[in-house]
């Protein structure tokens, strides 16, 4: 059990979220396949503190920013996402 | 059981991670190939990963043709492992039953049977009669909000003592010549020019050409050491266990509507298993949504088992892709190999994988 302090919500359990993934840069719309594949599959996996997104479903619906150690489940930054959410 | 060794400061081969995946690679280049130079290293001890996590269920009817003969011949090399390995593996097939609770699955169910039959595979659709007969424990009247209707039942199915096939893997390579480093980790891999040179572990450097990376949960991570990096994401799967009972359910219970499976072990206990977490994590701690759940799904189709007690809830690491699919070969380092991407269901494979991997490294190997 995690339990996220969502900035507009709250401390509000992880179930009320939906986890996103770790935060790998966006490119660009007319890149070639090869850096979407990147993007879109080829996660750096690490095993520590991570950067992630998670969009709060049950709540708010609004897409977070979280650094999260994910070996600990500690959570030290959680900030909303401005503008568009998949920026 | 096996040997204590020095590090050597070379190997033909360096198996990363002992589990079934590493183990059986190992034994297979050993016995199958006669490449005994080989060193496994694990960082913990051998099992410690999802070998020694998971829930021991082994089958082979899956959807596609090329799925159901890879899996079926692991059932083959797991019936015939105890006296290969000379080890007891307590394989006990003793079927394994798909529960369907609407007609969409049912109709699937159909298709997988079809697949299986014309691959010489034991596995049929069953009506609620047959599934009674069965399993007279399971709830298959109209009460559950989602009722049974049918299954697909795969009689060469089930369940094997998943320590016991780690320990005899590593007995029968280890009596074969290879060396087992238990409490080594590696630290890093050396490549030069893109191709493998070295590794270096928590007890000194070791020099070799080959890297089998069989870390499952972890493989990102090693891959990462040779500048590889992977389409896996590592999330917790977790399991839980009651209290032992009198023998009253005999075959493999898994219900994909509801999330869970269950078996009985020899010993008489329950082994429920879920999906994985919602969540990426190298955290094996367990949870209480994991519980709580389990039970709910638990007693839709067991009501009759509400008084039992569980013992113990754990988690192992998974190394989930996105089409749920395992990485096996080659990559862009010459020399290093990976055996990973098996997720929630790698246990099942690790005789059929073994014996691959083993045959595509000696078919390339450098003698030296
Ligand atoms: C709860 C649960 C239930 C499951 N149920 C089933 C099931 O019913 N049927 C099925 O077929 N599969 C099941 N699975 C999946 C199955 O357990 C795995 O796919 C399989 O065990 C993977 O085996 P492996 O040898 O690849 O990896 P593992 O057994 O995970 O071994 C990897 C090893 O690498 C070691 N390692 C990591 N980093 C390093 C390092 N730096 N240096 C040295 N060593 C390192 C680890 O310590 C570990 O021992 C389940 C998994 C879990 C967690
Ligand atoms: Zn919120």
């Amino acid at each position: 059990m995690l339990v996220i302090i969502c900035p507009n919500c709250g401390p509000r359990n992880d179930n009320e979220f939906s986890f996103q993934g770790e935060i790998i840069p966006r490119p660009s719309v007319d890149t070639d396949p090869a850096i979407w594949r990147r993007y879109l599959y080829m996660k750096s996996n690490t095993s520590g503190w991570q950067k992630e997104r998670w969009f709060h479903v049950s709540g708010c619906r609004r897409f977070l920013d979280i650094e999260r150690n994910n070996v600990t489940n500690e959570i030290r930054l959680v900030a909303e996402v401005g503008g568009d959410p998949r920026e | 059981m096996w040997e204590h060794h020095e590090l050597q400061s070379t190997y033909d081969v360096v198996i990363v991670g002992g589990g079934v995946h590493g183990l059986a690679t190992a034994y297979y280049l050993a016995r199958n190939h006669g490449i005994t130079n080989v060193a496994v290293v694990e960082k913990s001890y051998i099992g410690s990963g999802g070998s020694g996590r998971n829930t021991a269920i082994v089958r082979s009817n899956y959807l596609t043709a090329e799925g159901s003969r890879f899996y079926d011949r692991s059932i083959k090399l797991y019936e015939r492992l105890a006296s290969d390995l000379n080890f007891n593996v307590m394989f006990e097939q003793r079927g394994h039953m798909t529960l369907a609770h609407n007609d969409s699955s049912l109709r699937t169910m159909r298709w997988r049977a079809e697949v299986n039959k014309l691959q010489g595979i034991d596995s049929a659709v069953i009506s609620l009669a047959e599934i009674k007969k069965l399993a007279p424990f399971l709830d298959t009247t109209e009460r559950p909000r989602y009722p049974i209707v049918g299954a697909l039942w795969h009689p060469p199915g089930g369940i094997v003592r998943h320590d016991a096939v780690v320990w005899g893997y590593a007995r029968a390579a280890a009596a074969l010549g290879v060396h087992i480093h238990q409490e080594t980790e590696l630290v890093g891999i050396d490549v030069e020019s893109d191709r493998v040179v070295g590794v270096q572990t928590g007890r000194g450097p070791v020099s070799t050409s080959t890297v089998i990376n069989c870390t499952a949960g972890w493989a990102s991570l090693i891959s990462a050491m040779a500048g590889v990096t992977l389409p896996i994401t590592t999330r917790p799967l977790q399991a839980a266990v009651t209290e032992p009972v009198k023998h009253f359910l005999h075959p493999v219970i898994v219900s994909g509507s509801l999330h869970t499976y269950v078996s009985q072990t020899a010993r008489g206990e329950l082994v429920f298993g879920a999906s994985v977490d919602p969540f990426a994590s190298y955290s094996t701690r367990g949870s209480l949504e994991f519980t709580t759940g389990l039970a709910s799904h638990i007693l839709e189709l067991m009501p009759a088992v509400e008084n039992m007690r569980l013992l113990r809830q754990w988690a192992g690491l998974c190394d989930m892709t996105p089409d749920y699919g395992p990485i096996i070969g080659p990559t862009g380092v010459d020399g290093f190999y990976v055996d990973v991407g098996w997720g929630t269901y790698g246990f099942k494979a690790g005789p059929v994988a073994g014996e691959s991997v083993a045959a595509m490294i000696a078919s390339g190997h450098r003698a030296s």
